[in-house]
Formats: structure tokens, C-alpha cells, sequence
């Protein structure tokens, strides 16, 4: 078991290194200078240097990379290049939010999305198959933004029983986790319904009905358990549709997360709280799939002695 | 919007259980150093059995029409808009659909319907450029790491896992704000997003490819390096290469029509129906048809092509998983 854990952790080091020098490398692909740039018309060629000089851009690319790791692995994410503000601090609590919406958004996509693929096997070829073939399709189709107005011109605008966005209880958390879940559910529906007619061919579950076990013990144990893995690997790969795509629903229901932050980050050319914000979010979505990866040991004993 | 594109080829590698080496946090999903990748088509099918497959699913028929029909809006767009899609009117503001508006009109009290037809052809045109980089861009490299293999496969593919620890919509949001908001930075975004995806599958079968017996009997007889790759591998690309460039139409549509929406694609006036979303979404309760419409142009769009991409799987390689 240590081994293997050693082993997956010492493999994230490079993505993470590389993820950092690219986020770092982007200030040196925009066009022109960044920093003429951020000062805008009226700045001296002095100011351009002393800024430059400031933020560290004057230094050959290896110091500055080297200074870079070193700084952030202190957790210091540098200042925003527009109001001065620490981005480690503008960003801790537009995470935090990101996560819950993320979280709920992961736990209605499960819940739904397995259930739901789990009948469809069961049933296949049923009018309920066929409808979850078409819908779930339609559902990975739909763009989530248009998807959260559709639920917002429904829920808030026609029955008034939810409200249109910002923070609050947990009636403002419904709307934005669903609208975020919807391509997740889908594409989870459709997995698990085809990791699961897999295994439902397999001789011991015919073995297991030969021998009278309950259908529901079949499917929710002797089945699901093997058709874990897929289901699992799809789920990882959806964490990064869930992290990226809580953009959209924030925007679309005023949840004051990554993605507000990121969104006014570039359209203010605050490129410190841009790399931070994406710095942020792809480190969170690299722990998970390490998370998920190690899952697998857990899921499926045969991985770890590979 | 989530990445169907990688559906088959996850669940192959899935089914495998998590790769053998465990180099990276994607590798998992890349299902890495494996032939079966990409499902490679291990015959071949001449076009009326393909499309005898295709005519057979009628989803897919479905998707084809829808597909045709937004090429034909596109082309014809000045012909079919009824009114011109710039022309505004103050006392046609967001009036509700009837006869004089189809679909209404929006806060100018420009024509809806017009702005959805002209709309189809931004669509389509971003998503085929981005796509056409994605294919360029993944074949190039995918095929150059399967054919050297070692190192140069290493870098390659380690150098795109970099691209896919991006949460989705990141890379894009990070390639925009580099190079400005502008109509080619959308494209390019698209297109830089959906190469490693592409990079994969082809490099799954050409792996496969390399290691059939005519391609040892092209290198037996002297074959060089280039004539066995465009004469012998290539060419058997093609049917994956088809049913990955649609899926990934749908998703470059999505992607297009996401960042437009978040204002970080094309800039108005221009009639992008991701923009019109992001508009109407400021009188959705006065006038709900604004917002709407066009993101039922989106969905039917996407749905249309993802349609499209199950039915040419099926019809070109059923053995290619679900």
C-alpha cells in the first residue's frame, strides 16, 4: 500500500511543476507588453521599468521560475496587479464557495446519474431505457448556462418557489448545483448503463439468480460493485466538467466563486489573480483525480500489485 | 459539454482497470502504451455497407437532417433571414414572438429569428476552424508519438497531459486572456483544447496499425518512414479521425457558445448565440423569449452533432464501445 502511495504522489510533482511553468509562461505570450499593457497610455518607459523590475519580469526565465515555485510554495500567490490586494486572500473564499457548489453539484451527478444508468441496464431496451438514451444525450447537448435560465424562468420566474441566485441557504445552493450537474448526470447515466449491461452478462450474476438472490442485492452489490472502476474513471474525468463548469452556473446565478473571479480577472487583465485563480483550480482538480486514482486501490484490490 | 469524445476509449481503458504505470494523474484516463485505444477499425467497409449501418438508426438520420439543415441555414443565411439581423427598431424592442417577429425581437428590437440564422454560421465556422487545428495539431503529434515511440512519445504525451489537468473551459479562459478577446483567440482556444483528445485516439491507432503485417511487408519492400505513414497509416485513421471531428463539433459549438456567454469570445455586434444567451439574460422575466431561443439554437446544434458522431461510430466500427 505505501508503495503505491508513494508512487502516485512522487507522479503529480512534474504535472504540477509543469502546470506552474505554463500558467507562468502565459504573461510572456500576450502580445505586446503585459505591463505596458496594465499601466495603460499615459506610462513613462521609467514606470514600465520600475514596475517591470517589481513584479520580477526583468529576471532571466529560470530565476524567475525558481522564484516563482518558491513563493507559492510558501502559499503566496502575489498581489493583484489591479488593486494591490493579496490574491491569495481575494481567492480563499471564492474557493471555498466553488467547492460547495462543486460538492453538491458531484453529489446530485452520483446519486442521479447512477441510479438512473443502474435502471436503465436493468431494464434495457425498456420505454425508461430508451428515454434515458435520448434525454441523457440531450442533457450532455444542452449548454449549462441556457440550462440554469430555463430553471431560473421555471423555478424563480414562474412558480416563484426558489430564488433567481446569490448566496443563502441551501434553497439558493439547489438551482446552481443542478444546473452544474446536468452534463455530469448524463454522461454518469450513460456510463454506468453500459458498465453495467457488461457486467450483467457476466455468468456469476446468473449464477447469483440461479441460486435466488434478491434482484436488488444483484444489482446494487454483485453488480455495481465490478462496474465500479468505469464508473469511477468517468466520475474523475467529470471533475474537471464540474470545476470548469461552475464558471457558468456562477455567473448565470450571481454565486460569488472562482469563476466570477476569474471571468473579471480577465476582462480587468489582473494576470497575477488570473494565474492564481487557475492555479488554484487546476491544483484542485489534479488532488482529485489523485484521490480518485487512489480510490481504485480501495474499489479494486487487484490495482495496487501492478 | 463534458467530454463524450472520450467516452470509448475511457470505457476500454477503464474496463482495464487503471493503467499499468501510474506516471500521471491523466494517465488514467489516456489509458496509456495500450493498442486497443480508440477502438482502431480492424476492417474495412466500403461506403454503401456504412451507409446501409447509418440509414438503419434512425437517431442518427435524425442528426444527419439536423446537421444538413443548419449547413443549408449557413449557406443561405441572407436568403432565408427574414428581416436583416443589424436592423433595429426602438419600438420593436423585445416584442414578443408573432407575426411580424417569429422569434420576437430582442433590446434593439433587432429580429431574432434572422440573428439565430445568421448566428448558425459563426457556429459552424468556429467550429469547424478549431476543430480542423485539433485534427492537424492531434494527428501530427499523435501520429509522431506512435511512430518514434521513447522519448519523443514521452514528450508529446506528458506535454498535452499538461493541457488536460486544465478543468474544462480553463485552458480556454487562459489562452483568451493571453491573447486578447478576439474571434481568433476563440478558435484558437477551441481548437488547443480538443488536440489532446484527438492526439490520443490517434495515436491508439496507429500503435495498432504499426503493428499489422502489411505494414512490416511496406518497410520489408523499402518503404520509407513518410510513404508508410501517408500510404498505410493514415488512411485507416480516417474513421475515427470522422467520429471524433464531429463530437467534437458539438463540444467546440458548447465551448464557443460558453465563452461568448461569459463575454470572453466574440464581442457584440456580432450575432453569436452564446452573446444572445448572456444578453436576454438581463430581462428574462419581461422577455424570456430573448434568451431563450438562441440557446435552443445551441442545443438543438449540438444535440444534432452528437447524434451524428453515435451513428457514424456505429455505421463505421461497431466494435467501437457504446
Amino acid at each position: 500500500m505505501v508503495p503505491f502511495l508513494a508512487r502516485r504522489l512522487l507522479a503529480t510533482v512534474p504535472i504540477l511543476l509543469g502546470i506552474v511553468l505554463l500558467v507562468m509562461l502565459t504573461v510572456d505570450f500576450i502580445p505586446g507588453d503585459p505591463v505596458a499593457l496594465m499601466l495603460g497610455e499615459g506610462a513613462t518607459q521609467e514606470m514600465i521599468t520600475r514596475v517591470r523590475a517589481s513584479l520580477g519580469l526583468d529576471q532571466p526565465l529560470p530565476v524567475r521560475y525558481a522564484r516563482y515555485v518558491g513563493r507559492l510554495v510558501r502559499g503566496d500567490l502575489g498581489r493583484s496587479v489591479v488593486d494591490g490586494r493579496r490574491v491569495s486572500e481575494e481567492l480563499s473564499d471564492a474557493w471555498r464557495t466553488t467547492l460547495q457548489l462543486g460538492g453538491a453539484a458531484l453529489v446530485i451527478a452520483v446519486i442521479v446519474g447512477v441510479t438512473v444508468g443502474i435502471f436503465s441496464a436493468y431494464k434495457v431496451y425498456s420505454l425508461f431505457d430508451n428515454l434515458v438514451r435520448v434525454v441523457s444525450l440531450a442533457g450532455l447537448s444542452m449548454p449549462i448556462f441556457w440550462t440554469g435560465l430555463v430553471l431560473i424562468l421555471v423555478f424563480s420566474v414562474w412558480l416563484r418557489w426558489l430564488p433567481t441566485g446569490g448566496r443563502g441557504g441551501w434553497e439558493h445552493l439547489i438551482m446552481p448545483a443542478v444546473t452544474l450537474a446536468t452534463p455530469s448526470i448524463a454522461m454518469l447515466a450513460r456510463m454506468t448503463r453500459s458498465a453495467m449491461l457488461d457486467v450483467l452478462r457476466e455468468d456469476y450474476i446468473r449464477t447469483a439468480r440461479a441460486k435466488g438472490v434478491r434482484t436488488r442485492t444483484i444489482l446494487g452489490y454483485h453488480a455495481l460493485r465490478n462496474a465500479l472502476i468505469p464508473i469511477v474513471t468517468v466520475l474523475g474525468l467529470q471533475m474537471g466538467q464540474l470545476l470548469g463548469g461552475s464558471v457558468l452556473s456562477e455567473t448565470v446565478f450571481s454565486w460569488p466563486g472562482m469563476g466570477r473571479v476569474l471571468v473579471r480577472a480577465v476582462l480587468t487583465r489582473d494576470y497575477t489573480l488570473l494565474q492564481g485563480g487557475v492555479l488554484l483550480l487546476a491544483t484542485t482538480f489534479v488532488v482529485v483525480n489523485l484521490l480518485v486514482d487512489l480510490s481504485y486501490a480501495y474499489l479494486d484490490p487487484r490495482v495496487m500489485y501492478r | 459539454m463534458s467530454d463524450p469524445p472520450e467516452i470509448s476509449e475511457d470505457l476500454q481503458s477503464a474496463r482495464r482497470g487503471p493503467s499499468r504505470d501510474f506516471r500521471g494523474v491523466t494517465v488514467r484516463a489516456v489509458g496509456d502504451s495500450s493498442l486497443a485505444d480508440g477502438g482502431a477499425p480492424a476492417y474495412v467497409s466500403t461506403g454503401a455497407a456504412v451507409w446501409k449501418r447509418f440509414r438503419r438508426n434512425r437517431l442518427a438520420v435524425v442528426g444527419l437532417i439536423i446537421v444538413g439543415l443548419l449547413v443549408l441555414m449557413a449557406v443561405a443565411a441572407p436568403y432565408l433571414a427574414p428581416a436583416d439581423p443589424a436592423r433595429q427598431s426602438l419600438v420593436d424592442r423585445r416584442t414578443p414572438p408573432g407575426a411580424k417577429y417569429w422569434l420576437g425581437a430582442d433590446e434593439f428590437g433587432r429580429d431574432i429569428a434572422s440573428r439565430l440564422i445568421f448566428g448558425s454560421r459563426l457556429a459552424l465556422v468556429v467550429g469547424m476552424l478549431s476543430v480542423l487545428i485539433a485534427l492537424t495539431l492531434g494527428i501530427a503529434l499523435g501520429a509522431a508519438s506512435a511512430y518514434w515511440g521513447g522519448y519523443v512519445d514521452e514528450a508529446i504525451m506528458r506535454t498535452l497531459d499538461l493541457l488536460l489537468a486544465f478543468p474544462y473551459l480553463l485552458l480556454a479562459i487562459v489562452v483568451v486572456s493571453t491573447l486578447g478577446i478576439r474571434l481568433e483567440s476563440t478558435i484558437l482556444a477551441v481548437g488547443l483544447w480538443a488536440t489532446p483528445g484527438f492526439a490520443r485516439v490517434v495515436r491508439g491507432v496507429v500503435l495498432t496499425i504499426l503493428g499489422q503485417e502489411y505494414v512490416a511487408a511496406a518497410r520489408a519492400v523499402g518503404a520509407s518512414t513518410l510513404r508508410v505513414v501517408a500510404r498505410h497509416v493514415l488512411p485507416n485513421c480516417l474513421s475515427v479521425v470522422v467520429v471524433y471531428s464531429a463530437l467534437y463539433m458539438a463540444n467546440a459549438i458548447l465551448l464557443e457558445a460558453a465563452l461568448s456567454f461569459l463575454g470572453l469570445g466574440v464581442k457584440p455586434p456580432t450575432p453569436s448565440w452564446g452573446l444572445m444567451v448572456a444578453t436576454g439574460r438581463d430581462f428574462l422575466e419581461i422577455a424570456p423569449h430573448v434568451a431563450t431561443f438562441p440557446g435552443l439554437a445551441i442545443a438543438v446544434t449540438v444535440l444534432g452533432f452528437n447524434l451524428l458522431a453515435d451513428g457514424l461510430r456505429d455505421a463505421l466500427d461497431p466494435k467501437m464501445v457504446m
